[in-house]
């Protein structure tokens, strides 16, 4: 199974949602579109789904043109981010409303609502109507409808978004496992890093109406093809600093610098813009080849297992990211160590030039 | 700014409550010092809503008081009370200019021009809306129009609290973590006292200098986002912070040792007594390890979460989550799993049944 977009683009009068984008999604595993509000994921998925028309080119399923071909005949599932349901069915004929539209048999419809409800933990809300359940319930019922059908192809466009926190941390872990071994193509849209990290397969990292890196979520977060897919794919957000190289020595500031480490050495001398994540940066000096940057803390935050603080070198914020309980004061100097194995190296134009070498 | 106490406060949505399950607030008592930044925590339905709503006088509590310093305002309307709230939805007016809409609740109050253009010069500075001043507030993303209901809050420096409904809900990953460090430096800025109300973690724990965490309109644990990590007076607690939350293990307490199948478990100190209490043992996925001895265990899945590991293995039937920086697990492992015994506690009947060590 597969669903491909082929140099499609969309544009809405003047402006541009989708610049031209191809993208292959096979079946196996979740797709993943991460991004922030009005990247343009909502709409790509509604190209995929075909609730909307290119401007421009094609969507193939299955090796079959279907860039005219309306939802309804594609067999396609959607789930959005807020719960959709018949307010007026019950929680079994929710669920079942799919299979009755395509006419399945009555017996096999009580089985296969039953065998969903169990799945997604409904069993006993059956008779219910949606009102009468819980937010996760009524996100569940909507998801129940979504796998009844044997879609070829599932939409789940930020579904867990207006759930409480732990429920979709529950949800969430339940998703993958929901979805495996029945074939479809599964297509996962989210704000949020960690949810991309957290569903693993597959992920496409959007910006500005384009696709900026797609391959395995791993590889995508620790090897971002430019400085806009790193910002995108990090969750605190990622350090980035300018630099200049001359010969062996990478230099931040009057103060700061080091040796060229990785491919480092191999790079023209000049400026580049380097990207760092938080958690690469520490009050903790147990670091080899730890590199120190002073910074004066501004503002520290507590979770109870990490210590996050925000501080100022020169004119610039920096972030760092801890394990454990740290005492940072307020105003104060603070040394921190920055792996500059854990760098990314970027060009003028943005692009991925080296790494230091420890994939971060 | 003041302080803010809340004696014996109970409140059920019914005319004529009768048994415990009547009452939204079961007994809340709680007292929150003049310039502390605070936050309520806890699923949806908990009660920390209507508690909200109790204090700012939407809602007059069924039985108790809510006393502001040493004023009783139970009694109180909104507007008499003197507090500035931020929703979840911006409430920001769009026709009007970001200035105006910052000045607007200085005006109300018969403010002179000049301290209102002071004020609101001060505000929008600390909020680096400086520049957009003169805009229409119908053009700013979200969460600039969040910023600016953030102002609105903070504006006035009479109120006696400021509290925040979810602010951060509806805003995007990374602009949150913008705003949540911004709203971090207003406090230590201008001392005002903070509650903020939200089912996120992260955003109490990293707002908060004290957390209240509520379950089913009780209050199950107040401390610091240290304590409510390293020792959590109950399972709730243990499973509500932390993600993943603490693991839950049922165990048996045998002459005070405890025990997961054959093996015995050490634990941070004394057991007390628990007769016939269902018992289990509490210890967070952060210090659980992965060795060559220990609790035999099958790893069910792997989770890449970039910074570190999440490896989710079965003790029997029970998941156990631990967290690992070793890449070279995968599912299907047979590994030994062991507790950092400082981290790891018994818990009877839900609540905390250990002794701190020595």
């Amino acid at each position: 199974m597969a669903l491909e977009l082929r140099q499609v683009s969309k544009k809405v009068g003047a402006d541009t949602h989708i610049h031209p984008t191809s993208l292959k999604l096979e079946s196996g595993g979740f797709n993943i579109l991460l991004g922030a509000t009005n990247a343009g994921k909502s709409t790509l998925i509604k190209l995929l789904a075909g609730l909307e028309k290119p401007t421009s080119g094609e969507v193939w399923m299955d090796g079959e043109n279907v860039t005219g071909v309306t939802p309804q005949k594609r067999n396609i599932a959607l789930v959005h981010q807020f719960f959709v349901n018949y307010p007026h069915l019950s929680v079994f004929e929710n669920i079942a409303s799919p299979l009755r539209v395509a006419g399945v048999a009555k017996s096999e419809i009580s089985d296969r609502v039953q065998q969903a409800a169990d799945i997604l933990q409904l069993g006993p809300m059956l008779q219910r109507r949606p009102d009468e359940l819980s937010g996760g319930q009524q996100q569940r019922c909507a998801l129940a409808r979504a796998i009844i059908k044997e879609s070829k192809a599932v939409f789940l466009d930020e579904p867990l978004a207006n759930l409480d926190y732990k429920l979709r941390e529950e949800l969430r872990e339940q998703l993958p496992d929901l979805f495996a071994g029945r074939g479809a193509i599964v297509i996962y849209a989210t704000s949020e890093p960690s949810e991309a990290l957290l569903l693993g397969g597959h992920t496409a990292l959007m910006h500005e109406g384009r696709i900026t890196q797609f391959g395995p979520t791993s590889q995508v977060y620790r090897l971002p093809v430019d400085d806009i897919s790193a910002v995108v794919f990090s969750d605190p957000p990622i350090n980035t600093a300018e630099v200049t190289k001359s010969g062996d020595t990478i230099r931040l500031n009057e103060d700061v610098s080091w040796v060229a480490t990785g491919d480092v050495s191999a790079l023209a001398d000049g400026a580049y813009k380097i990207g760092i994540r938080p958690h690469f940066v520490s009050p903790l000096s147990d670091m080899a080849g730890a590199v120190e940057i002073r910074g004066v803390v501004q503002i520290t935050e507590l979770s109870g297992s990490e210590s996050v603080a925000h501080f100022k070198v020169g004119d610039q914020t920096w972030v760092s990211l801890a394990a454990g309980v740290h005492p940072y004061k307020i105003g104060q100097e603070h040394i921190f160590n920055m792996n500059p194995r854990a760098c990314f190296y970027f060009d003028a134009d943005g692009k991925l030039a080296a790494t230091g070498g420890a994939h971060g | 700014m003041a302080k803010v106490t809340l004696k014996n406060l109970k409140h059920s949505y019914y005319p004529n409550p009768s048994k415990p399950e009547d009452y939204a607030l079961k007994e809340i008592d709680l007292s929150w010092d003049d310039g502390g930044a605070y936050a309520l925590l806890g699923p949806s339905g908990c009660g920390k809503s209507t508690l909200l709503n109790i204090i700012s006088g939407l809602l007059v509590p069924s039985e108790g008081q809510v006393l502001f310093d040493d004023k009783d305002v139970t009694q109180l309307s909104p507007a008499d009370r003197n507090i500035a709230q931020v929703f979840q939805f911006p409430v920001i007016y769009d026709t009007m200019t970001v200035y105006n809409n910052l000045a607007f609740p200085l005006r109300n109050r018969g403010v002179d021009a000049d301290s209102v253009d002071k004020r609101v010069r001060e505000i929008a500075e600390m909020l680096e809306l400086s520049e957009m001043l003169d805009q229409r507030a119908s053009g700013l993303t979200p969460d600039n129009k969040q910023k600016i209901s953030m102002g609105r809050g903070l504006v006035r420096d009479d109120v006696n609290v400021i509290m925040f409904d979810e602010p951060l809900t509806v805003i995007d990953p990374l602009l949150k973590w913008k705003l949540r460090s911004k709203l971090k430096e207003l406090h230590l800025k201008t001392k005002a006292t903070m509650i903020y109300v939200t089912h996120d973690q992260t955003e109490a724990l990293t707002f908060a200098d004290q957390v209240v965490v509520m379950q089913e309109g009780e209050i199950v644990q107040i401390g610091s986002p240290v304590e409510l990590f390293e020792r959590p007076s109950h399972t709730f607690v243990g499973h509500f912070i932390g993600s993943p939350g603490m693991n839950v293990i049922p165990c048996e307490v045998k002459d005070g040792s405890a025990f997961i199948g054959g093996d015995r478990i050490e634990v941070e100190g004394e057991i007390n007594p628990v007769a016939d209490a269902r018992t289990e043992i509490g210890i967070r996925p952060e210090f659980v390890s992965i060795g060559k001895k220990g609790i035999e265990a099958k790893v069910r899945k792997v989770v890449d979460l970039g910074r570190h590991i999440v490896v989710e293995a079965v003790v029997g039937d029970i998941k156990v989550n631990a967290i690992t920086d070793d890449r070279n697990i995968t599912s299907d492992d047979i590994v030994h799993l062991s507790f950092a015994p400082k981290y790891t506690r018994v818990y009877a009947n839900g609540w905390i049944a250990t002794r701190e060590g020595v």
